[in-house]
């Protein structure tokens, strides 16, 4: 897609004038830029801001690559779309997304004055650019090494690493302090130690003398006898256990009554396994006497 | 087309970005609006680097990003301190250089 791009824009005129093709191009993104970077200024919500911000970054991607800079338009989606707009959604999600503008003005009148500061910023600076007299346009064709059988990414490399070597290194020692800063501005120290499995450990084995578990609290009677978890669960000794029912509910005075529980169990302690007694005493209420009676032959 | 659009577009994108800059005040979106300057100046250069026919501008351009990259990281970690002692990302919020003394 680039080369065809490239093949379709790069072209200037005699007179220094683009190719109808990169015209097209320009009118078409242009006028959406505009209005993507309108949308920063007024977009509500940071999120909106930002996705306008990327419309716009991409954008330029295209633009750069019509004007024979297909280099800069990889490394423009790369960079800037690629990491610093995803940044800049991450912080948006860390800070709060619905971190919302105040729009009470701290200086009174500064929104009025900015804006016509930024009017007057474009008439100022279009002025220029429209009133001035350039030179006649000479294009990147040499340049970008169509003579030489070379490419744009292959003459930038050359100059980067030749002429700019220097700045280059430094750049990138720019770009490890950057590195460094944001870890350092970033961390937070830690002001208490890290409660570790072990001193997990130590601390149930402590409150074991002042009655603390050393395992979690027995889960209700859900499952084992009951559908409702107001049920307290039965001990290894038949006996329910008061703990294994919510504290919430006990609160709130819902949970089942672990007397009534604990009655049955008795029951059954004091000689209830014998058959007759225990069809007696709960009676058979679901109809289905056929197992019974044959348990009775 | 005169190149001379490209240049326009570049100074209204860089007029907006310094509007956002002036007028917005969550600290997030006045950063883009930072680095909406810069995208504008980089099509200008890139512009530039054609109608003068070589490559220097576009190296410009690259270097640009390069530091623009870096300063994004520093930047978004400080608003990111910031917010988690202050609890906010409001440029006005971070005052405390003020002098809140009575003007009298």
């Amino acid at each position: 897609m680039i080369t065809t791009m490239s093949a379709v824009a790069a072209t200037l005129t005699d007179m220094g004038e683009a190719s109808t093709g990169e015209a097209i191009l320009f009118w078409v993104f242009a006028p959406v830029m505009v209005v993507a970077s309108l949308g920063l200024l007024l977009a509500r919500k940071a999120v909106h801001a930002a996705l306008s911000v990327i419309t716009v970054m991409i954008a330029l991607a295209f633009l750069y690559v019509a004007q024979d800079a297909p280099f800069l338009g990889v490394v423009q989606v790369v960079v800037y779309t690629g990491a610093i707009m995803m940044l800049f959604l991450f912080v948006l999600m860390l800070v709060g997304v619905d971190s919302s503008d105040s729009l009470v003005e701290t200086i009174k009148g500064q929104r009025g004055v900015a804006v016509v500061g930024g009017l007057g910023l474009v008439a100022v600076l279009a002025g220029v650019v429209v009133t001035a007299t350039p030179k006649v346009p000479e294009g990147l064709d040499v340049a970008n090494g169509s003579t030489k059988d070379s490419t744009n990414p292959e003459e930038l490399a050359a100059i980067i690493f030749g002429h700019y070597a220097f700045s280059l290194e430094v750049v990138g020692a720019l770009l490890v302090t950057a590195a460094l800063g944001a870890l350092v501005l970033t961390h937070r120290e830690r002001l208490v130690p890290k409660r570790d499995q072990k001193a997990r450990v130590e601390a149930r084995v402590k409150a074991l003398a002042e009655g603390g578990t050393l395992t979690p609290l027995s889960a209700p009677g859900v499952y084992a006898r009951h559908n409702a978890m107001d049920v307290p669960a039965l001990g290894p000794d038949g006996e329910p256990l008061e703990v294994s029912v919510n504290r919430v509910l006990k609160v709130r005075g819902q949970e089942a009554d672990a007397d009534e529980y604990a009655a049955r169990v008795d029951r059954v302690l004091a000689g209830g396994w014998a058959h007759g007694e225990l069809e007696a005493a709960e009676p058979d209420t679901d109809g289905d006497d056929d197992t019974s009676e044959e348990a009775d032959q | 087309m005169n190149l001379m659009n490209y240049l326009v577009l570049s100074t209204i994108l860089f007029s907006v970005g310094a509007t956002t800059v002036l007028v917005r005040r969550n600290a997030i979106i006045a950063f883009m609006g930072v680095e909406m300057m810069l995208n504008a100046t980089n099509l200008a250069l890139v512009t530039f680097a054609r109608i003068n026919g070589n490559l220097h501008g576009q190296v410009l351009a690259f270097f640009v990003m390069v530091v623009a990259a870096a300063e994004v990281v520093v930047g978004l970690a400080i608003i990111v301190a910031i917010y988690r002692t202050r609890r906010s990302a409001s440029i006005d919020d971070v005052n405390l250089l003020k002098d809140v003394r009575d003007p009298a």
